[in-house]
């Protein structure tokens, strides 16, 4: 029995993967009728595409976190590069791609590809670390990518782009246009961020992730988490595969910030700082680490949870809290969980 | 028993196998030696490996033994001495580099990867010789499939040397102990090594399993016709099995030889035994 259980492993794998695209296509689908047939509040409705944002944020962390074995504070720095990287992006095509969703597309893979940049960059001095201090030195670099953003003056006009830091000295030509202003951010934004746009990034960032996971690259990374030193021993290139992880995690993570920046009118640097990674952080680790389906649902369930305690006022940090403390406990209860598998009917037999 | 094999003297040599004779030896350490923390942990060790010889590593305990794995495997740099492996010097080089250069190990406390299914912890091990890149994988490409088949075939030949592909997709952490071992084996193996490493693969296992492990050992010697050097204080299995024995007491060789002149050998004895008290 034991046996020919162990043996069904590898499709009890398979099927979570499959479980977690049926979920998530599940989830949109009946947000899409309810929201069409007005069941749906506004606030919930507002709510939908920063959800998507955050899902993708709570996948690609989870593939640093939970795959790679490397604790990553700084995650929200990543998304605040593709949140203006995309913006800016989108705002200097928006004469040139008059589509909206072209556009949207477009800026994503720019946000993606500068996301992706700063994660290569940032990657080289923190690879070379492990454990604490990886995670230290993260922390400082969200922080630094948050610094540099508040300072960072972009503009274009008739003569291309101009930038500048700490002080606005573009010197713009008449007719030009500052898009980023320091601390002031990005203000007009056109909000052509959509559901769907933000379903389709979800689906696409966990197939990257599920077909990562199941090749070559993917099990160096798990062998790694699993035993640095024998990694080594079989001849794995740490550092190349680390980066590799750390890039595609960044990458996602930039396109996800631009999908949550164009859901707004205005967006500033300070939007994204070390509570934004935190946050994050909580995703994966209530969700289960490696667990990408636990990471969507948590994502989504914190994110509502605020919105839904307002009523409480000035209770509603502390029930938050609470809330969570308890969602942590039972998800990590041993008898809970045999509860639940006890209710999976996949796993009735084995039950037996 | 095992068949009486003919040796050729050569110093610096543990013992060689005539069929080796004629063939560069794959590892050749000379006046190797590291000091750790002011201590010489091991100090000016010699030793020459045939092509397809099987030669144990033993000495009591702290004798630095795992030390030489450790600096044969570059987990520590020598600080003096050469290791030439398949006659290139390994000078520079790191774990990995040495690895790809041909030497693969197993550890003394089994480090697996736990979590990862057994096959995996083998499809793992033949990273580097599979070449599809990050989009393949992402975009399922045709060498993604052939490449990713093709190690799935070989994977599976190399668990069924130890009776192994029925448990492809158990968690190898999951694994009774006795498979853990091999298990590593098959994943240092799975590296195209042309020296195996085995860092003690008896410690713990009662006398069946260590008749088996004998079993297995031979049996890879035979298959892939690679050098092997064990660390094992199991003198049964090393007497049996090893074709040369090199003795290591407080970082020096104090004796190296058949297993029969080693067991003869006084300064093994007093290495092991202690020195009779003289009266």
């Amino acid at each position: 029995m034991t046996m020919r259980r162990l043996i069904n492993l590898k499709r009890v794998q398979a099927r979570r993967i499959y479980l977690t695209y049926a979920v998530v296509i599940a989830a949109y689908i009946i947000c899409t009728v309810m929201s069409s047939t007005n069941i749906l509040s506004s606030s919930m409705r507002g709510m939908l595409v920063p959800i998507c944002a955050y899902m993708v944020m709570a996948v690609s962390l989870n593939l640093v976190v939970g795959i790679l074995g490397e604790l990553s504070l700084g995650h929200a720095g990543f998304m605040s590069v593709g949140a203006f990287s995309g913006v800016a992006a989108a705002i200097l095509m928006q004469n040139v791609i008059p589509f909206a969703p072209v556009r949207l597309a477009l800026a994503m893979i720019v946000a993606a590809i500068f996301a992706a940049a700063a994660g290569f960059l940032i990657g080289i001095p923190v690879l070379r670390l492990k454990g604490d201090y990886l995670a230290i030195v993260t922390l400082a670099f969200g922080e630094i990518i948050k610094s540099i953003l508040n300072n960072f003056y972009l503009g274009f006009d008739s003569q291309g782009l101009h930038f500048s830091m700490l002080r606005d000295t573009t010197r713009l030509l008449e007719g030009g246009k500052l898009i980023i202003r320091g601390p002031m951010g990005i203000s007009g934004i056109q909000k052509i961020s959509t559901f769907p746009a933000g379903f389709i990034l979800v689906m696409l960032s966990l197939i990257i992730v599920f077909h990562l996971v199941i090749s070559r690259p993917g099990r160096a990374f798990m062998a790694i988490r699993d035993d640095r030193i024998a990694s080594e021993s079989i001849g794995l290139d740490i550092t190349k595969y680390k980066m590799m992880a750390f890039v595609t995690s960044a990458a996602l993570a930039g396109a996800a910030g631009a999908l949550f920046a164009m859901n707004y009118s205005t967006i500033v640097a300070n939007k994204f700082d070390f509570n934004t990674s935190i946050l994050i952080l909580v995703f994966v680790v209530l969700g289960g680490q490696g667990n990408m389906l636990g990471g969507i649902i948590a994502a989504a369930v914190l994110t509502i949870l605020p919105e839904k305690l307002r009523e409480f006022s000035e209770y509603r940090m502390l029930l938050y809290a609470i809330i969570l403390i308890v969602m942590m406990l039972a998800t990590n209860n041993a008898e809970i969980k045999y509860f639940l598998s006890r209710l999976n009917p996949f796993k009735k037999k084995e039950a037996e | 028993m095992k068949e009486k094999t003919k040796y050729v003297p050569v110093p610096s040599r543990s013992i060689l196998p005539e069929r080796d004779a004629e063939r560069a030896p794959v590892l050749e350490c000379v006046k190797l030696g590291i000091t750790l923390g002011g201590i010489k942990a091991v100090e000016d060790f010699n030793l020459t490996i045939g092509r397809t010889e099987i030669v144990g590593l033993i000495g009591p305990n702290g004798a630095g033994k795992t030390t030489v794995f450790n600096l044969l495997t570059k987990v520590y740099q020598p600080t003096t001495g050469t290791i030439l492996l398949n006659g290139k010097d390994t000078h520079g080089m790191n774990t990995m580099q040495v690895n790809k250069a041909g030497i693969a190990r197993t550890f003394q406390n089994i480090r697996l990867f736990r979590n990862m299914s057994v096959i995996d912890n083998v499809k793992t091990a033949m990273n580097n010789e599979m070449h599809y890149n990050m989009l393949s994988a992402i975009l399922r490409l045709p060498n993604y499939r052939r490449e990713e088949i093709a190690a799935h075939r070989r994977a599976l030949k190399l668990l069924s040397i130890f009776d192994m592909q029925n448990m492809a997709d158990v968690p190898a952490g999951s694994l009774p102990y006795g498979a853990q071992r091999r298990l590593e084996i098959v994943r240092a193996l799975a590296t195209n090594p042309s020296l195996l490493l085995l860092d003690e693969p008896a410690a713990g296992m009662n006398p069946s399993e260590t008749a088996d492990l004998m079993d297995s050992i031979r049996k890879v010697h035979e298959m892939f016709q690679i050098a092997i050097i064990l660390i094992e204080h199991d003198m049964s299995l090393v007497m049996n099995i090893c074709e040369g024995i090199c003795v290591l007491n407080f970082g020096h060789i104090i004796a190296k030889g058949t297993p029969d002149e080693i067991q003869s050998n006084p300064a093994v004895i007093e290495a092991y035994l202690g020195r009779k008290k003289e009266a």
